[in-house]
């Protein structure tokens, strides 16, 4: 008897139970749906975050001062880093794209009658948005000569246009902050809220020297961060070994001496949040495949139901030439048949609730932009595992059928 | 050489307390083309016998001998085949596959033998129904049917493959008189135009009368084998008194 011989018999006798079938399958349709819901958004989440990570800038990598000890008392942000670090990492280390010097300042923005505090207020250099993988909307951005005449323009996020300009055009407009008078050359494009749910677009850049000279009135070279890309996320840590050893280098660390900088690698900090969504995917999914397993209890039980319902049909096969394996082939397959038709309709439900459910967040919560996941191999292995749960339930029954005394089975009232 | 060869076959059934002796010996030969009508009052061991016959059963002793294969020392699965080749059943409560065309019916035994496409399935199955007049019947299901062309379904299903010999446990034991006799009929012209080799119990003298040998049974033992029937009904009506 052939597979498609053995499949029609088993959809035949199912289809003699029609509403019997259907709620034997519901357990299991319940099972994948769930299963395939919670994978799918867990992946939407889990992408979520790495898109985040992409719009914090590709392939950042941070480059912090060290610590300061005074009296054994470690304390963070040493004055160690300087400009020129900056500039020597994005020109000598091969592995990195770009880098820029980052100075950070506070304070007041006052345009006519109007002002505001932006909530980031960035002193940095001229390949700050290559850094950030950052684009203009309009106008242009600091050059290294604005950077070596302390020049007072600057960049505005979307957030102040509407804070301080309303319908005027901000470019070429002067703007006081704290009180030293700037130009806006540059209008960024707009970036929407990260994943902690801070506007991104609240921000002003300016040259990290006029920062330093007019604002914070240091009279060191020393900035606060130095912010790295490397060419591409696989080299992160070739670029991050590059640096490291520049930076010892320059900064004569002999070694075994604690360096006074750290080197920061954001992947580290995208893989740490990936486990965790990655972990309460799993956890989740582990629960919902609880209702899989009870499912699967619901097929054997039918199946074995079933196997002596039709103990004299069993009998009759036998008598006429059907071999043990040819029953336990027939009733296996009749209840991976039952598992996978509930696989399949799983599947299509646990498909249309995550895609329902990314909608609604993506209503509810405006500014995330959850992605819809609908995972092929996701497919493939949720049915993979409603026939497994076919096998593993059905094979008990089946082989108790098989078993049967073919005497016996034809007496069978 | 004879079709069927059995010697010093016994059975017994091990109660735990009590051991039952079915069969207690039974050598015999039956010749291919032969009509051995077996008869017996119950308990005689005539079901044992007819399930050790149609390899459902395996004797306890002895050697079973059919067409030259022992049977008692094959396995499971070799004795399926054996009654998927070799045997075809007919059972007294026809048994059919309910909810399952007359045609499906008889294709089953095919199903189970290696080898046979789906259209030469198809096309042995049509042409035994067409055999036992129910040409016409094909696709109706086994509950439309009457209970003599029900029986008729199942010799199809007994003779689509072939076999060696048919058996008939009491195959008109659920027939009224004129079925019945249209079904012995059919076992007959079976036995006389095709040489089919047919076997039946039956309790029925007026069934038993039509075969040419008889074997009656008592108490798991032969005590009359014989090709004039009065014999045979003497053996019965003997063992009657004797109870």
């Amino acid at each position: 008897m052939n597979l498609i011989d053995t499949v029609r018999i088993a959809l035949r006798a199912l289809l003699k139970n029609k509403m019997r079938a259907a709620l034997t399958i519901l357990g299991v349709v319940i099972g994948i749906a769930a299963v395939t819901t919670i994978v799918s958004i867990g992946q939407g989440a889990s992408r979520l975050v790495q898109g985040e990570f992409q719009t914090l800038g590709t392939n950042m990598i941070l480059v912090l001062p060290g610590n300061t000890k005074r009296g054994g008392v470690r304390q963070g942000g040493a004055p160690t880093l300087t400009s020129v670090d900056a500039d020597l990492i994005g020109q000598q280390c091969p592995e990195v794209l770009a880098s820029s010097a980052v100075v950070w300042t506070q304070g007041q923005v006052i345009y006519g009658n109007e002002n505001w505090n932006p909530k980031e207020m960035l002193g940095v250099g001229p390949d700050f948005l290559t850094v950030r993988n950052w684009q203009l909307e309009a106008g242009g951005f600091f050059c290294s000569s604005d950077i070596e005449s302390n020049a007072k323009v600057c960049v505005i996020g979307h957030t102040l246009i509407p804070k301080l300009f309303q319908t005027t055009n901000p470019i070429g407009q002067l703007i006081r902050i704290n009180n030293v008078p700037f130009r806006v050359i540059g209008i960024l494009e707009k970036k929407g809220a990260n994943m902690v749910g801070d506007d991104q677009d609240n921000v002003v850049l300016m040259p990290h020297t006029t920062v330093r000279k007019r604002i914070n009135g240091s009279p060191l070279d020393n900035v606060h961060a130095i912010m790295v890309s490397a060419r591409s996320t696989g080299k992160m840590n070739v670029a991050t070994k590059q640096i490291n050893s520049l930076m010892l280098e320059r900064h004569e660390i002999s070694p075994g001496d604690e360096p006074d900088f750290t080197v920061q690698d954001t992947t580290e900090i995208a893989e740490a949040l990936g486990m965790i969504t990655g972990t309460l995917t799993l956890m989740l999914s582990a629960i919902a495949g609880i209702s899989l397993l009870v499912g699967g209890v619901g097929i054997m039980n039918i199946m074995l139901v079933s196997v002596t319902e039709r103990t004299r049909e069993i009998g009759i096969r036998m008598a006429i030439g059907a071999r043990g394996k040819d029953i336990l082939r027939q009733f296996l397959i009749e209840s991976v048949v039952l598992s996978c038709i509930g696989g399949v309709i799983g599947l299509v439900l646990g498909t249309g609730a995550s895609v329902g459910a990314t909608v609604l967040i993506n209503m509810y919560k405006p500014g995330t932009q959850w992605p819809i996941v609908v995972s092929i191999p996701a497919a493939i292995v949720a049915i993979a595992f409603a026939a497994a749960v076919g096998v593993f339930f059905g094979y008990y029954p089946a082989r108790r059928a098989s078993r049967l005394d073919p005497i016996d089975a034809l007496r069978y009232e | 050489m004879a079709l069927i060869e059995l010697k010093d076959v016994r059975r017994v059934y091990d109660l735990g307390e009590v051991q039952v002796h079915a069969l207690r010996t039974v050598t015999l030969n039956i010749e291919s083309g032969e009509y051995v009508a077996l008869v017996g009052p119950s308990g005689s061991g005539k079901s044992t016998l007819m399930n050790t016959l149609g390899c459902l059963d395996r004797p306890t002793h002895g050697s079973y001998l059919l067409a030259g294969d022992e049977i008692v020392t094959m396995t499971r699965d070799q004795r399926a085949r054996i009654r998927n080749t070799q045997l075809g059943f007919v059972f007294q409560s026809f048994n059919l596959l309910n909810r399952t065309s007359a045609l499906e019916n008889v294709e089953l035994p095919l199903l189970y033998s290696r080898g046979i496409s789906g259209r030469e399935r198809r096309m042995r199955a049509k042409e035994m129904l067409t055999k036992v007049g129910l040409g016409d019947r094909l696709h109706h299901h086994t509950s439309q049917l009457s209970g003599g062309q029900q029986q008729r379904v199942a010799i199809a299903r007994a003779l689509v493959n072939r076999p060696s010999f048919l058996m008939g446990d009491e195959p008109t034991g659920n027939l009224d008189s004129k079925t019945s006799r249209e079904v012995i009929d059919l076992f007959r012209v079976l036995n006389e135009e095709q040489k089919i080799t047919v076997i039946l119990v039956t309790h029925d003298q007026n069934i038993a009368r039509n075969a040419k040998r008889t074997l009656v049974l008592r108490d798991g033992e032969v005590v009359e084998d014989t090709t004039d029937f009065e014999k045979a009904v003497a053996a019965l009506n003997e063992e009657v008194a004797d109870d």
